[in-house]
């Protein structure tokens, strides 16, 4: 696999610098042609930026960068486009107002005379690539009606439109669900078996040790070490890549649950959720698990007072409650960390410290002032708390990394000292470090006597936090597991619907 | 990411665009005319700029919460010409209060058509433009209005007044200024304002009344207009018609001149005053160099352009660019 001829990328030495921050410092990467090579790190570690690099976005201050042998210099991303790099982003970059095809060959429509568009051929063509990736609709098709899925399925056959010399997949598998990633997986292995080199970019070592040949880990903007993926293992890749072991285990004391602290009975929002019951105790993690579309953001952002039930009754610490707006919930005690954090955490051009305090800014006034002091008490407790990396409150939250982000906003609803607290995919696209704080973070929230909902579509994260798992199928709770009781068996039964066909 | 990254690290004279072309400007002009930076001048330049200031201060917390307001010169006419006519009728005293509701109640027509039903800002001040247009003249029979006491009436002190030695409306037009900008920094609805503007989802998602924000965003704006009626009025003496038309393009000048976002959630008070200051010299300076009138149009709106490409350059990092 790994020939002895000229690496189809090498990168040598790149440094890059932001004011105060050396987002690069002398890294090496190189790929073979037809080898899968992982590129790890944390968030913030520096991948982004070299893969920005690499896309002719960012010039780098130091170092070369050489195709097939020769040094090259990108200063556009059209020129990394033609000399055969091509990028696949993380952040779908499609125009949803226009068609598969159009958003395929955008920049090289097949022309006829006057420069009219030839329709029939770019149709067809674009119909061939969607074929070949196995892709279950038309060219036709306006983007914006695409699932996310597939919306990267034509992202990735944008890709395949040149002839590519090396594709960088970012992320890639973030929102697809397991047998759209087998056929990512082929598609893959495809191109790898054409000797087109493959940077992947993840944070799944599961993906990473399937589809890899090398992985390349990165930490803090300088290069760890570049590891064979068939004789390293989990653990050695991990202590690489944030300098210490994982402990995955959970060793606490025995639980002790008080008294509930929200109780909902019969919610209904139709086509949403039905007829949903569920009690949360003081001290204890609830998972919400279930597929994307099974229902379970949709409570949370009932709850929260986002969206009106039709019917139901929700009960916080014995009390029944009218939740009208995200204030009235507020009021009540209740916060929600909610799925996105870009649309709907934070304002990403305000301050670290502002976004953190803006639930509450209202209430934290000295006179007619905000107390900008308090304010900074509440930011720096909650920076140190949960070990948020930002070199100073002033800094924009657009440019923390996504598991800074995340702490941002789970700092913002702490501080609210809520009765109940939901947190919706605390973990999504974040890395590995992060999820593990957050994790361990969620399990002291619980300890401290915190009454918690935890919504996750990942396996392993339900099962790490929880206490209890609440399994959603179709806007219906199939089945509540104690986790002592739990199987990953009987979860996957109850979340695909298995159990309720069996029933009925 | 990558923006305000660059930002940080921008070119630093292009990131005080404004400031540097401001400076440029007073430096040429003060060459080409020894009467420019008299004190004499600069006092009536400021005092000319008051009205639009004034105006601009409104505008500029409509856009920093993501919005615009096109509808503030025909305002302007509307709140003139009701002011100075019931100056005579029913006396300053309450003249000056009813008008000041009547054109809160049109702010308040743009707040809840925009910030309760969520309209496009855009198409419902552009459409009150001339909605209010039409309420003048058909308030006002199509007739100017003066008023007949010029010399007796108190209402004469808040366009032609002076408080040691200071014009009223540079204090007018100072201390609303100070008082706006200390609001938007350091009271919550300011907050609020930079948060809706910037995202109105995760304001929404983070409890705060974002369509009542945005309301409190044009009543502020009518306001404003209504206090730069009043100084005009009491300055002209009278009003025609149409006296505020064109306002809206001079005072959005300004705010765009100030660095104020468009698409919102950021901006500054104190930079739009600088942005008027700065439309107002330029205009000052054509006509001591014995310009025509228009040529201010043309040479206004080659600032503008360069101030925003040097704006947008700073947060690109570089002055021509492919990618955003």
């Amino acid at each position: 696999m790994t020939a002895s001829r000229e690496p189809a990328l090498r990168l040598q030495g790149i440094v890059k610098t932001f004011p105060g921050v050396r987002a690069l410092d002398g890294v090496d990467f190189e790929v073979m042609p037809g080898e899968v090579h992982a590129l790890l790190g944390e968030n913030g570690a520096g991948k982004s930026t070299l893969m920005k690099v690499l896309a002719g976005m960012y010039q780098p201050d130091e170092g070369q960068i050489m195709i097939a042998g020769h040094p090259v210099q990108m200063t556009t991303p059209i020129e990394a486009k033609a000399q055969g790099v091509v990028l696949i982003h993380q952040e779908l970059s499609l125009v949803p107002e226009m068609s598969a095809a159009e958003n395929i060959y955008l920049g090289e429509l097949p022309r006829k005379s006057f420069g009219r568009v030839d329709w029939a051929t770019l149709e067809e063509r674009a119909n061939a690539i969607l074929k070949r990736l196995k892709c279950s609709f038309r060219a036709e098709v306006t983007v914006a009606n695409l699932s996310i899925a597939n919306q990267q399925m034509v992202e990735i056959a944008r890709a395949l439109t040149v002839d590519a010399r090396v594709v960088v997949f970012d992320e890639p598998t973030a929102s697809l669900t397991d047998a759209e990633k087998v056929v990512l997986f082929d598609i893959i292995n495809d191109l790898k078996a054409r000797g087109v080199g493959i940077v992947y970019i993840s944070h799944r070592m599961d993906e990473i040790f399937t589809l890899s040949d090398r992985i390349t880990v990165l930490r803090d903007g300088a290069y760890r070490g570049t590891l064979t993926t068939a004789v390293t293992n989990e653990d050695e890749v991990t202590r690489l890549m944030i300098g210490r072991s994982l402990d995955l285990s959970r060793d606490e004391a025995a639980p002790n649950f008080g008294k509930t602290m929200l109780e909902v009975r019969n919610l209904t929002c139709p086509g949403l959720f039905e007829n949903v019951s569920f009690t949360v105790r003081v001290g204890e993690v609830v998972g919400f698990y279930g597929l994307v579309g099974a229902g379970r953001t949709e409570i949370a952002e009932a709850l929260f007072g986002l969206r009106k039930p039709d019917s139901g009754e929700i009960r916080v610490d014995g009390e029944a409650a009218e939740i009208t707006s995200p204030r009235a919930a507020i009021a009540l005690g209740i916060s929600l960390v909610p799925e996105n954090r870009k649309e709907q955490g934070l304002v990403l051009q305000m301050n670290c410290r502002d976004n953190m305090t803006l639930p509450q800014v209202q209430a934290l006034t000295t006179g007619p002032f905000v107390a900008q002091g308090a304010e900074l008490a509440i930011f720096d407790k909650y920076r140190d708390r949960l070990a948020i990396k930002t070199p100073s409150w002033k800094q924009s939250a657009a440019v923390l990394s996504g598991g800074n982000q995340q702490k941002i906003v789970i700092g913002k609803w702490l501080s609210m000292t809520p009765r109940v607290l939901i947190v919706d995919e605390p973990t999504r696209g974040i890395d590995v470090g992060s999820k593990s704080e957050i994790h361990q973070l969620l399990r002291e929230l619980a300890a401290q006597g915190y009454a918690v909902i935890v919504i996750s579509s990942e396996m392993p994260e339900v099962l790490r936090v929880s206490d209890r798992i609440i399994a959603m199928y179709h806007g219906r709770i199939m089945r509540e597991f104690d986790i002592k009781d739990v199987t990953e068996d009987s979860l996957v039964q109850a979340i695909s619907g298995i159990s309720a066909e069996a029933v009925a | 990411m990558l923006l305000t990254r660059l930002k940080a690290g921008g070119p630093a004279i292009a990131k005080q665009g404004i400031l540097v072309a401001f400076v440029v400007f007073m430096i040429a002009f003060s060459l080409m005319s020894d009467r420019f930076l008299s004190a004499d001048n600069i006092m009536s330049v400021f005092r000319q700029s008051a009205i639009i200031g004034v105006m601009a201060l409104g505008v500029t917390i409509v856009v920093i919460g993501g919005n615009l307001d096109l509808s503030v010169g025909s305002m302007l006419s509307f709140a003139t010409v009701l002011v100075v006519d019931l100056h005579d009728k029913i006396g300053p005293e309450l003249a000056i209060p009813v008008m000041v509701l009547a054109t809160l109640c049109l702010g308040a027509i743009n707040g809840f058509l925009i910030g309760i039903l969520r309209l496009n800002s855009l198409i419902v001040t552009l459409g009150m433009l001339s909605v209010i247009q039409g309420l003048v003249l058909i308030y006002s029979g199509g007739q100017n209005v003066d008023i007949a006491d010029q010399r007796g009436t108190w209402f004469a002190m808040f366009g032609r007044g002076a408080v040691f030695g200071i014009a009223t409306p540079i204090i007018i037009f100072g201390t609303l200024a100070v008082v706006f900008h200390v609001i938007m920094t350091t009271m919550p609805f300011g907050r609020h304002v930079h948060a809706v503007g910037g995202n109105p989802t995760a304001s929404v998602f983070s409890g705060i009344p974002r369509s009542r924000v945005v309301f409190m965003t044009y009543l502020i704006s009518a306001l404003c207009v209504a206090v730069a009626a009043i100084i005009l009025g009491s300055r002209v003496m009278g009003s025609q018609n149409n006296v505020g038309q064109g306002y809206e393009l001079q005072v959005l000048a300004a705010v765009i001149l100030g660095g104020t976002s468009l698409l919102g959630g950021s901006g500054s008070i104190l930079r739009t005053v600088l942005g008027v200051l700065m439309l107002a010299f330029i205009q000052n300076g054509l006509i001591l160099m014995g310009q025509p009138y228009y040529t201010q149009w043309l040479v206004t709106w080659a600032v503008i352009i360069i101030a925003v490409w040097l704006d947008v350059a700073a947060k690109r990092g570089r002055l021509f660019s492919p990618i955003a």
